[in-house]
C-alpha cells in the first residue's frame, strides 16, 4: 500500500490544500491511486474532490448512500464520463495508458438485454481490446472464452441468446467477459445487486480466487451487512470521501453514522458494529 | 406477368437491367451498413444526414455552373451533397454534446433547416439559365429513366467499400452498440465510432441519392436490419441477412417498376422491403407475432391444465370456464366436471410432482431452478430418474388421490 491505514479520516484533503500532492503519492505499485477528482453534472458535484488508493491483492468496497456518487466514481475514475478535475493512476501510470491492465464489469441494467448476441459472443467482447480489428476469435481464444464462462459456472448456457438469461445469469455472464480480459485490476458497479443467492456466492468465489492470485478488486457495494465478510478494505463515500482503511479498523459506527448522516438506524449501527468487530 | 418475369430477368431492355443490378447493390449495402445504425438507435440521425445532403446538390451545381461546366456531373453532385450531409451531423453531434437539447429536437432542427435551404437553393438553380434541364428534383424521390453504366459503377464500388468497412469495424461498432460505457472503458472512443458508423450510413446515401432519392433512402437503411432481426439472435449474422434482404427488395423492386409504366422505382424497393418486414413479423419463429401467439397459447394452456389437475387431486371445484373445457377435451373430466379415471390418475401424478418440485427447490437451491416455470415443465425434463428417485425416498410413500 502507498499509504498506511487511514487512522484519521481525512489526511490528504489536508494535504490538498496545501497544494502538493500527498507524500506518498500515487505509488508504482498501487492499482488504483485517485487525486482530488471532481465530477459535476451543472455546478452540483456529484462527487467532489475525492482522493483514495486502493491496495493490491485485496478485495475493496466503495460504500455509501444512494446518490452518494459511488458509480459516478468509479466511471469517472476509468474516463468512462469526463472528470470536472482529478487525476486517476492505474499501477502508476496515468489511466488511458494503462486500459490493458483494468477490467470494468458495468451494471448489468446498463445494456439491453434484447440484444442480438449471445452467452460466449458477449465473452468474446472482452477480447476485443487483445484481437483488435481483424484477429481471430477462434481457436484458443475461444477456448479461453469457453473457460471463463466455466469459472462463473454458465458454460452450459454459452449459446443462448443473452435476452433468456435471469438477473445473476446476466451479472456473471458481464464478470465472464471481464475475467476474459485477463487484467490486474478489477472494477466492479454494483455486483451483487439483485442477483440470486447462489450467484452471489458464485461471484465472491470467483472473486476470492482473482485476490488470491495477486490482483485488486474494487466493487461499489450497497449491502453493508456483507462488507465485513466480504472485503479487505473500505472506502466510505458522501459525495466527498468520508473515510478510507481496512475494513476492521474504518469500518465502525462512527464512520458510518458520518457517511449516512440521519439514514441510518442505530438499530442497524449496533448490529454492524457487532459484525465488524467480529 | 410475362413483362415482370422479363424484368426479373434482366430482360427489359438495358436500362432497366442496370437499374435492378444497381438497386440489389445499393439495398445489400444500405441493409449491411444499416445494421449498427439500428442497433444503436441512431436511425432518425440518417435521416437528417439524408436530408442535409439537399442544399450540397443544389451548392455543387452552382459552383460547377460558375466554373464553366454544365453542372450535372454527378460525381461532382455526389461530392456536394456529401459535404453538406456531413455538415448536417456534426451539426447534431455539436448540439447534443455542447447543450442541453436532446438528439431528437437537434435532429428535427438539422433536418428542417438543411432541407430548406436546400429548396431554397433549388429554386435558385431553376431560375439560372443551365438550370431548367438540371433535373435536380429527382434526387428528392429519385429517378432511373437516364441511368447511365456509369452510375451503376459508382454504386457497385461505393457500395462495396461500405460493406467492407461495416465488417472490418463490426466489433468495435457491435460493441459501442451493446454496452457503450464498456466500450469506453476499454479504451474505444465512442465518438470516433459513432462518426465513422454515420460516414458509412453517409456513403450509402450518397450513392443511393440518383436511385431511391434523398427522401426515402433512411427507408432502405432501417427496414432491412429491423426484418433481419427476427430471422437471427447474433449481431454479425445480421450484417449479411440485412445485407441479402435489401438486395431482394432492390431487385424485385426495380423489376416491378420496370414491369408497368410509370411506376416509380424508389417507392416500389421502399415497399417491397416493407413487405418483407411484414412477412417476417407475422411468420419469423421464435420472434414473430404468430410463433409468440401459439407460444403464450401453449404456456397458458400448461398452466390451466396444471392448476386444474391441482383442484381435481385436492378436491376443488374448478369454477374456469377454459379450464374446464381444456379438461375435458383431453378426457380428463366429464361435462359435469367430475373426474374420469385417466384425469385422476392424472391429478395424482401432478400433486405428487407438485411435491417432488418442493423438495428439489430445498435440495437445488443454487442451481437457477427459479428461472425455470416448476410444476408446468415435466419434472422428468428437468431431474434424471435417480434424482426424482432420491425426492421419492424423501417424501415417503405416495398418497393416493381420493382416499381422504
Amino acid at each position: 500500500m502507498a499509504r498506511g491505514p487511514a487512522a484519521t479520516p481525512n489526511p490528504t484533503v489536508a494535504a490538498r490544500d496545501g497544494r502538493v500532492l500527498p507524500a506518498a503519492g500515487p505509488g508504482t505499485g498501487t492499482p488504483l491511486a485517485v487525486r482530488g477528482l471532481t465530477v459535476s453534472y451543472g455546478e452540483n458535484p456529484a462527487v467532489f474532490s475525492v482522493d483514495a488508493d486502493f491496495p493490491p491483492a485485496a478485495m475493496s468496497a466503495i460504500v455509501g448512500p444512494n446518490g452518494a456518487g459511488k458509480s459516478t466514481f468509479l466511471k469517472a475514475s476509468l474516463g468512462v464520463i469526463p472528470r470536472l478535475a482529478g487525476e486517476v493512476h492505474v499501477f502508476g501510470k496515468p489511466v488511458e495508458q494503462a486500459r490493458a491492465r483494468i477490467a470494468y464489469v458495468p451494471q448489468r441494467a446498463s445494456v439491453d438485454w434484447d440484444f442480438p448476441t449471445t452467452v460466449i459472443d458477449v465473452v468474446k467482447m472482452g477480447l476485443y481490446r487483445e484481437v483488435g480489428l481483424l484477429g481471430r476469435l477462434s481457436g484458443a481464444r475461444s477456448t479461453r472464452a469457453m473457460r471463463c464462462l466455466d469459472r462463473v459456472g454458465m458454460a452450459d448456457f454459452a449459446h443462448r441468446q443473452i435476452g433468456q438469461l435471469s438477473g445473476g445469469q446476466q451479472q456473471r455472464v458481464f464478470l465472464a467477459r471481464a475475467l476474459a480480459q485477463d487484467a490486474d485490476l478489477y472494477l466492479l458497479d454494483e455486483p451483487f445487486a439483485g442477483v440470486d443467492a447462489a450467484t452471489e456466492r458464485a461471484i465472491i468465489d470467483v472473486l476470492r480466487d482473482l485476490k488470491a492470485e495477486g490482483r485488486a478488486i474494487v466493487a461499489v457495494h450497497h449491502d453493508l451487512s456483507t462488507v465485513p465478510a466480504y472485503f479487505d478494505h473500505v472506502f466510505l463515500i458522501n459525495v466527498r470521501r468520508i473515510a478510507e482503511g481496512p475494513v476492521a479498523t474504518t469500518f465502525t459506527p462512527e464512520t458510518l453514522q458520518a457517511t449516512y448522516g440521519g439514514r441510518l438506524a442505530a438499530t442497524h449501527l449496533d448490529e454492524l458494529a457487532i459484525t465488524g468487530g467480529a | 406477368m410475362a413483362p415482370l418475369l422479363d424484368a426479373l430477368l434482366l430482360q427489359a431492355g438495358y436500362n432497366a437491367a442496370l437499374v435492378a443490378v444497381g438497386a440489389a447493390l445499393l439495398g445489400f449495402a444500405a441493409g449491411a451498413s444499416g445494421t449498427f445504425l439500428f442497433l444503436r438507435k441512431r436511425a432518425l440521425v440518417s435521416d437528417a444526414v439524408a436530408h442535409a445532403t439537399l442544399p450540397g446538390i443544389a451548392l455543387a451545381f452552382i459552383v460547377m455552373v460558375a466554373m464553366g461546366g454544365d453542372g450535372r456531373s454527378l460525381v461532382g453532385l455526389l461530392a456536394g451533397s456529401a459535404i453538406t450531409a456531413w455538415i448536417g451531423l456534426l451539426a447534431i453531434e455539436a448540439m447534443v454534446r455542447h447543450t442541453r437539447l436532446a438528439e431528437d429536437t437537434a435532429i428535427g432542427a438539422v433536418l428542417g433547416v438543411f432541407f430548406g435551404l436546400g429548396v431554397v437553393l433549388l429554386t435558385v438553380v431553376q431560375v439560372m439559365g443551365a438550370g431548367r434541364q438540371a433535373g435536380l428534383e429527382g434526387f428528392l424521390l429519385g429517378s432511373t429513366a437516364g441511368m447511365l453504366f456509369q452510375d451503376a459503377v459508382i454504386i457497385a464500388l461505393g457500395g462495396a467499400v461500405a460493406v467492407g468497412l461495416t465488417w472490418v469495424f463490426r466489433r468495435p461498432m457491435l460493441l459501442v452498440a451493446f454496452d457503450a460505457d464498456y466500450a469506453a472503458a476499454t479504451g474505444h472512443d465512442l465518438r470516433r465510432i459513432d462518426l465513422a458508423m454515420m460516414g458509412l450510413v453517409l456513403a450509402v446515401t450518397v450513392i443511393g441519392l440518383k436511385l431511391v432519392g434523398l427522401i426515402l433512402i433512411v427507408a432502405l437503411l432501417i427496414i432491412p436490419p429491423v426484418t433481419a432481426r427476427f430471422w437471427t439472435d447474433r449481431a454479425m449474422s445480421m450484417i449479411w441477412i440485412s445485407g441479402a434482404m435489401g438486395g431482394v427488395s432492390g431487385y424485385l423492386g426495380a423489376a416491378l417498376s420496370a414491369s408497368a409504366p410509370a411506376l416509380p422505382t424508389g417507392p416500389i424497393i421502399v415497399l417491397v422491403a416493407a413487405g418483407l418486414f411484414t412477412a417476417s413479423l407475422l411468420v419469423a419463429p421464435g420472434r414473430g407475432v404468430l410463433a409468440t401467439l401459439i407460444r403464450h397459447r401453449r404456456f397458458q394452456h400448461r398452466v390451466h391444465r396444471r392448476q386444474g389437475l391441482l383442484a381435481l387431486a385436492a378436491h376443488h371445484p374448478i369454477r374456469e370456464g377454459y379450464t374446464l373445457r381444456l379438461l375435458a377435451r383431453e378426457g380428463l373430466v366429464r361435462a359435469d366436471g367430475v373426474a374420469t379415471e385417466t384425469g385422476r390418475a392424472q391429478a395424482a401424478k401432478i400433486a405428487r410432482d407438485e411435491r417432488r418440485w418442493q423438495v428439489a427447490r430445498e435440495i437445488h437451491q443454487d442451481a437457477g431452478l427459479t428461472g425455470r416455470y416448476d410444476g408446468l415443465t415435466p419434472i422428468e425434463q428437468v431431474f434424471t430418474a435417480d434424482e426424482i428417485a432420491e425426492f421419492d425416498r424423501r417424501l415417503g410413500p405416495p398418497k393416493a388421490v381420493g382416499a381422504t
